[in-house]
C-alpha cells in the first residue's frame, strides 16, 4: 500500500497536467497488476464501499483516546473528516504494541478491509487499534478512508484513462471505452484492460459507450459559424442514459454508469423492437403518454429511487426514452459517423418502429425534434421557449462532428435558461467539510411569512469565490447570536439573491416548499433584510414559472 | 463526512425549536470587575499601571508583547517592549516613537505596579508580559511557542495567581514536529526542483525569518531572495545577531535574470497577485501551522503545505498553563471556550474563555494574518 498512499501524496502535491499524468503512469508501470487494478477502481471512484462508518471509527479512536467526546467533536469540526481527525489524534491514543504492518493494497482491499468489517464489538476495536499501532504512520489517513469508504482522490478520470492508454499503448478512446460498464478489480480484469488491440478479447455485450458531454455554451465562439451548422435541440431535464440492445438482451445505463433497467420495466418492451446491435444516446424522462411535455424531474426521481416499481408507480410516472443520438445500429459503431448522418439513422430508425410505441400516444419512445434556428438572433427567443416545453435549455451540437469521448469543448455546447431568482435572509451558517472545512460555507436562507417572520427557506453552499467566503465567514463568526454546535445563528442582516430550477411544494419543508439546485447568484450587499423577499412571492412563482423572479426589483409588498 | 451526519441532523432539529438556553459549557466571558486587569474597548486595561496591554486603539500608554500587527497598532502615545524587540517595533510603527525598552527579566515600576517581560518564543522580541499590584500577580502570555526557534529567546516559564493564555491552536490534533525537521523537509523540496523556482510564502515577519535561521542550521550558505515585506523585517533580525543566510530582495535583480533553482521566500498574500507573474511554473508551498490539516491546505490552493507554527501547540498550552501554577486561567484567542472547558472539566482548574472580544480583533486584520496567524 505504501506505492498507493505516495502515489496520492504526489497527485496531492503535484498542480501540472503533466507531473499529474507521469505520477500515474509511473504507478502503474511498477506496481503489482493486481494492487493497479484496485488503485485505478478507487482513483476512478468507482470502488466506494463504506465497510466501517466513520461514526464507528470514530468511536474507536475515542475510547482509546482518553479525550472527552466534545473535545473530539470539536477536533471533528476543525479538519471536518473523520478519517484525517483520528490520524492527526492518532498519537495520543493508548495502542496496543505491535509489528509493522505493510501489506499489498489489493490485500488490504480484497481481503482485510471486509475482514475487519465483518468483525464485531470489542473484537472489531482491538483489530482497528491494532492496524493503527502497525500502519507507517503515512498510511492511517488511508486506511482510514478506505475503511470508511470515503476515499477520493482530486484527479480527473480522464487523467487517470490518459495514464493507463499510455501504459497499454492504447488510444484513449479505446481505454475510456473499455473501462465503461463498471470495473470489478482483480488481475484478469487488470490485464484485459490493458490487452493489445489485437489481442481481441471478446467486449461483454452489456458496456456503454462513453458519453459525449457537453459544455457551457460561449455566445463568441458561434457566432462567426453557420446555423445551419449547428443541429438545435430541446435540452431536457430528465437524466442521461444510453438504451443498449445486443443479442436480444437489454441494458439501460445512466451516465452514473449504473443498469437501471430494473426500475425502468417498460422500456425493456421497446428495446426489443430496435433490431439487434442497436445503441441509442437519449434522456429518459417520465412523460405521460398523452401529454404534450415532460412531468418535470419530482415524479422521475419518485421512480429513479425505485428497484422494482409497483403497478400504481407506473401508471403515475410513466417513463419514456427520449432519444437523440443513434450510436450503434446492426453492431456497428456509428459514432465516428458525422452527426448527421447519425441523426438521419436515427429517425429511419424510429419511423420504421410499430406505431404502437412510436407514436406519441404511446410515447415510450420520443425522438428528441430538431429545432429550427435560421440566425443566431433567434437563439435566445428559442430559448425562452424552453420552461413552456418543460425543458430547461438548449443543446447545440456540430452536424458535422462524431460522437466524441467525455468533454470535447467546441462540439456540443449547453445553453441552459437563466435560474429562478429571489432574494433572501442568511438565518444560519455552518462550517463546511474538506477543503472548506472550519470556514462557514453551508449557508441556510430564509424568506418573510406572512407574519413578519423568517421563515428557512433553502440551503446553498455555493455560488461566492474564495474572497467573498472568507469575508462572509469573518462576518459570521462577529454576528453570531447563538451557537448549536457546529451551527451558527446570525444576526439576520446579509441579503444574497438565489437562484433555482424549480420550485416544489413539500410537506417536509418548514417553508412548504422544496428547492430545486439552489445557489447564491449575488451578494445583496445594497438591500436590506427587510427587503427580501416573501413566501407569497415564492408561491406567486410556482404558480407561474415563466416570470422567473419575484420582485422584478420591486420591494416585496408585506 | 457520513459520519458527521446524525449529529447534524441534530443540530439542525435542535435549532427549529425557538429558544435554546445556553448550554453549561459556554459561560459568560468578562473578567472580574475588581481584578488586575479589566476589558474595555481599547483592549486589557491594568488600571494600577495605568496601561494597556496590546491595546486595539490608541491609548496613552500600551504594553506590547511583539510587533505582529494584531498586537502592535500604531497611535499609542507610550509604548513599552522588551528591549530586543525595539528595532521591529520601530520598523513597523515608526521611528519616532516613544518607547522604553525593557530587558527581558527586569523588573520596573509603572505606576502602582511592578511590571516585567519574560522570553514567549513566539518572534523576535516576543515576550510574556507578568505585572503585580495588590499583593497579586497576573501573566499575559502574549503569542507564545514552546518549541526550539533558532531566530529568537525560547519560551522562560513564568509562574503567577492569574494567567492570560492564547489558544490560537487549542485543539489536540495540533502537535508540531521540530522544526529542524520541517525544514529539512523544505530544503528536499526546494533541492528537488532545479528547473523551477521554488516559491515559499510564509509570514513575513517571523516565520521567514525563523525558516531562513533554520536553514542556515542546516547548512544552507546560498543566496536566498525576498519579496518586499519580507526584506523589511532582516535588518532588525540581523542587527540580534542571529546567524541567517546571505539574503537579497527579488526587486534588486535585473528582471531577466534566471530564477530556476532559487529560493523565493514572500509572505502569503502575494500568492496569486501580479507580483508572481516574475515567475515561470515556479513551485509554490505555505508554511502555517493550519497547513497541518489537509482542507486548508487544499483550500489554500498551494501545491506544498508545511506545518510550521510559531504558537503553542495543544501540548505546549497545557504545560504553560501547568508550568504556570496559575489559581485562574482566561484564555483568548482561536479554541478559547474549548481549551478553557478542558482545563475546567479534565484538570479541575479554574479557566474560562476570554474570547469573542480577541476573535472578533484577529478577523479584522489583514486577510491572511486573520484567517492563518502564524
Amino acid at each position: 500500500m505504501q506505492l498507493f498512499a505516495e502515489l496520492i501524496e504526489t497527485l496531492e502535491h503535484s498542480s501540472g497536467t503533466r507531473a499529474r499524468v507521469a505520477a500515474l503512469t509511473g504507478f502503474f508501470r511498477v506496481a503489482d497488476p493486481a494492487d493497479g487494478a484496485w488503485a485505478l477502481a478507487l482513483l476512478l471512484g468507482k470502488r466506494r464501499r463504506r465497510l466501517i462508518t466513520g461514526r464507528r471509527l470514530r468511536q474507536i479512536a475515542l475510547e482509546g483516546s482518553g479525550l472527552p467526546e466534545w473535545l473530539f467533536d470539536s477536533c471533528h469540526a476543525q479538519v471536518g473528516d473523520s478519517a484525517e481527525t483520528i490520524a492527526l489524534l492518532l498519537p495520543r491514543l493508548a495502542l496496543p504494541p505491535a509489528p509493522p504492518l505493510e501489506l499489498p493494497l489489493a490485500a488490504w482491499m480484497g481481503t482485510r478491509l471486509p475482514a475487519l468489517a465483518a468483525l464485531e464489538g470489542e473484537a472489531q476495536a482491538e483489530a482497528v487499534l491494532a492496524v493503527w499501532a502497525g500502519l507507517p504512520e503515512g498510511q492511517v489517513f488511508l486506511f482510514n478512508k478506505l475503511l470508511t469508504g470515503g476515499f477520493r482522490v482530486g484527479v480527473a478520470a480522464g487523467l487517470v484513462t490518459r495514464a493507463l492508454a499510455e501504459v497499454a499503448g492504447l488510444e484513449e478512446a479505446e481505454l475510456a471505452h473499455r473501462l465503461m460498464g463498471g470495473f470489478e478489480p482483480s488481475l484478469e480484469t487488470m490485464e484485459a484492460l490493458l490487452a493489445p488491440l489485437e489481442a481481441g478479447a471478446a467486449a461483454p455485450i452489456s458496456r456503454p459507450y462513453p458519453f459525449c458531454l457537453a459544455s457551457p455554451l460561449e455566445p463568441e465562439r458561434l457566432a462567426a459559424t453557420d446555423p445551419a451548422g449547428w443541429q438545435v435541440e430541446w435540452k431536457w431535464d430528465g437524466i442521461r442514459a444510453q438504451l443498449i440492445r445486443r443479442d436480444s438482451q437489454t441494458f439501460l445505463w445512466s451516465r452514473g454508469e449504473e443498469l437501471i433497467n430494473g426500475s425502468f420495466p417498460e422500456l425493456e418492451g421497446v428495446a426489443a423492437l430496435l433490431g439487434p446491435g442497436t445503441v441509442l444516446d437519449g434522456e429518459l424522462t417520465v412523460w405521460p403518454a398523452g401529454a404534450s411535455q415532460p412531468a418535470g424531474f419530482g415524479p422521475l426521481q419518485r421512480r429513479l429511487g425505485r428497484q422494482k416499481p409497483g403497478g400504481a408507480l407506473l401508471r403515475e410516472c410513466p417513463a419514456a426514452f427520449v432519444a437523440y443520438d443513434l450510436l450503434e445500429q446492426g453492431d456497428r459503431d456509428l459514432r465516428p459517423e458525422p452527426l448527421g448522418r447519425r441523426r438521419a439513422a436515427l429517425e429511419d430508425l424510429v419511423r420504421g418502429l410499430p406505431e404502437a410505441v412510436s407514436t406519441p400516444a404511446a410515447g415510450l419512445l420520443r425522438l428528441s425534434p430538431v429545432l429550427p434556428l435560421g440566425s443566431w438572433e433567434e437563439l435566445d427567443t428559442l430559448r425562452q421557449q424552453a420552461r413552456s416545453v418543460g425543458a430547461e435549455g438548449l443543446m447545440l451540437k456540430a452536424l458535422d462532428s462524431a460522437y466524441g469521448v467525455g468533454r470535447r469543448r467546441g462540439l456540443w455546447w449547453k445553453h441552459k435558461l437563466e435560474p429562478m431568482e429571489l432574494d433572501a435572509v442568511l438565518l444560519y451558517a455552518q462550517a463546511g467539510s474538506g477543503r472548506r472545512a472550519n470556514l462557514h460555507t453551508d449557508y441556510t436562507f430564509g424568506l418573510w411569512d406572512g407574519e413578519g417572520r423568517l421563515v428557512t427557506f433553502a440551503k446553498a453552499y455555493s455560488g461566492l469565490d474564495d474572497g467573498e467566503i472568507t469575508e462572509l465567514d469573518r462576518w459570521i463568526r462577529r454576528h453570531t447570536t447563538e451557537r448549536f454546535g457546529p451551527v451558527r445563528a446570525v444576526e439576520p442582516l446579509q441579503v444574497f439573491t438565489l437562484g433555482f430550477e424549480g420550485l416544489q411544494r413539500s410537506s417536509r419543508h418548514r417553508s412548504g416548499l422544496a428547492v430545486r439546485f439552489p445557489r447564491i447568484l449575488r451578494w445583496r450587499r445594497d438591500r436590506t433584510a427587510e427587503s427580501a423577499d416573501t413566501l407569497a412571492s415564492a408561491l406567486a412563482l410556482l404558480q407561474n414559472p415563466a416570470q422567473r423572479s419575484a420582485g422584478q426589483g420591486e420591494t416585496a409588498e408585506r | 463526512m457520513a459520519s458527521g451526519e446524525p449529529a447534524r441532523r441534530q443540530w439542525a432539529r435542535g435549532r427549529q425549536d425557538a429558544a435554546i438556553p445556553l448550554q453549561r459549557h459556554q459561560r459568560a466571558m468578562a473578567l472580574p470587575p475588581d481584578g488586575l486587569l479589566q476589558l474595555t474597548p481599547q483592549g486589557l486595561y491594568c488600571p494600577a499601571a495605568a496601561a494597556w496591554i496590546d491595546p486595539w486603539r490608541p491609548v496613552s500608554r500600551a504594553l506590547i508583547t511583539h510587533g505582529h500587527a494584531d498586537h502592535a497598532r500604531p497611535g499609542s502615545a507610550a509604548y513599552w517592549a522588551a528591549t530586543p524587540g525595539e528595532g521591529v517595533l520601530r520598523q513597523r510603527l515608526g521611528a519616532g516613537i516613544e518607547l522604553t525598552g525593557v530587558a527581558y527579566g527586569q523588573e520596573r515600576r509603572i505606576g502602582e505596579a511592578l511590571v516585567s517581560f519574560h522570553p514567549a518564543g513566539h518572534v523576535l522580541g516576543s515576550a510574556q508580559i507578568r505585572i503585580t499590584a495588590g499583593g497579586e500577580t497576573w501573566l499575559i502570555s502574549g503569542d507564545y511557542k514552546r518549541d526550539a526557534d533558532p531566530s529568537c529567546d525560547p519560551f522562560e516559564p513564568v509562574s503567577a495567581d492569574v494567567l492570560i493564555t492564547e489558544a490560537t491552536f487549542g485543539l489536540p490534533i495540533y502537535r508540531w514536529r521540530p522544526g529542524h525537521r520541517v525544514a529539512a523537509e523544505i530544503l528536499a523540496w526546494w533541492r528537488g526542483a532545479p528547473h523551477r523556482p521554488s516559491v515559499l510564502f510564509a509570514y513575513a515577519f517571523g516565520k521567514a525569518q525563523r525558516l531562513l535561521a533554520e536553514l542556515a542550521a542546516l547548512g544552507v550558505e546560498e543566496e536566498v531572495l525576498l519579496h518586499g515585506a519580507v526584506q523589511a523585517l532582516m535588518e532588525p533580525y540581523r542587527s540580534q545577531g542571529v546567524v541567517l543566510p546571505p539574503t537579497r530582495p527579488l526587486s534588486e535583480l535585473p528582471r531577466n535574470t534566471a530564477l530556476a533553482g532559487r529560493l523565493v521566500l514572500a509572505p502569503p498574500s502575494a500568492h496569486r497577485s501580479p507580483w508572481m507573474r516574475r515567475f515561470t511554473t515556479p513551485q509554490t508551498a505555505f508554511v502555517s501551522g493550519w497547513m497541518a490539516v489537509r482542507g486548508a491546505r487544499r483550500r489554500r490552493g498551494f501545491e506544498r503545505g508545511f506545518a510550521l507554527s510559531d504558537h503553542a501547540d495543544w501540548d505546549g498550552l497545557l504545560a504553560t498553563v501547568r508550568d504556570c501554577g496559575a489559581r485562574q486561567i482566561y484564555v483568548t484567542h482561536g479554541n478559547s471556550d474549548g481549551l478553557a472547558r478542558y482545563l475546567r472539566e479534565e484538570m479541575g482548574l479554574a479557566a474560562d474563555p476570554l474570547g469573542r472580544a480577541f476573535e472578533g480583533q484577529r478577523n479584522e486584520e489583514g486577510e491572511v494574518a486573520a484567517a492563518l496567524p502564524g
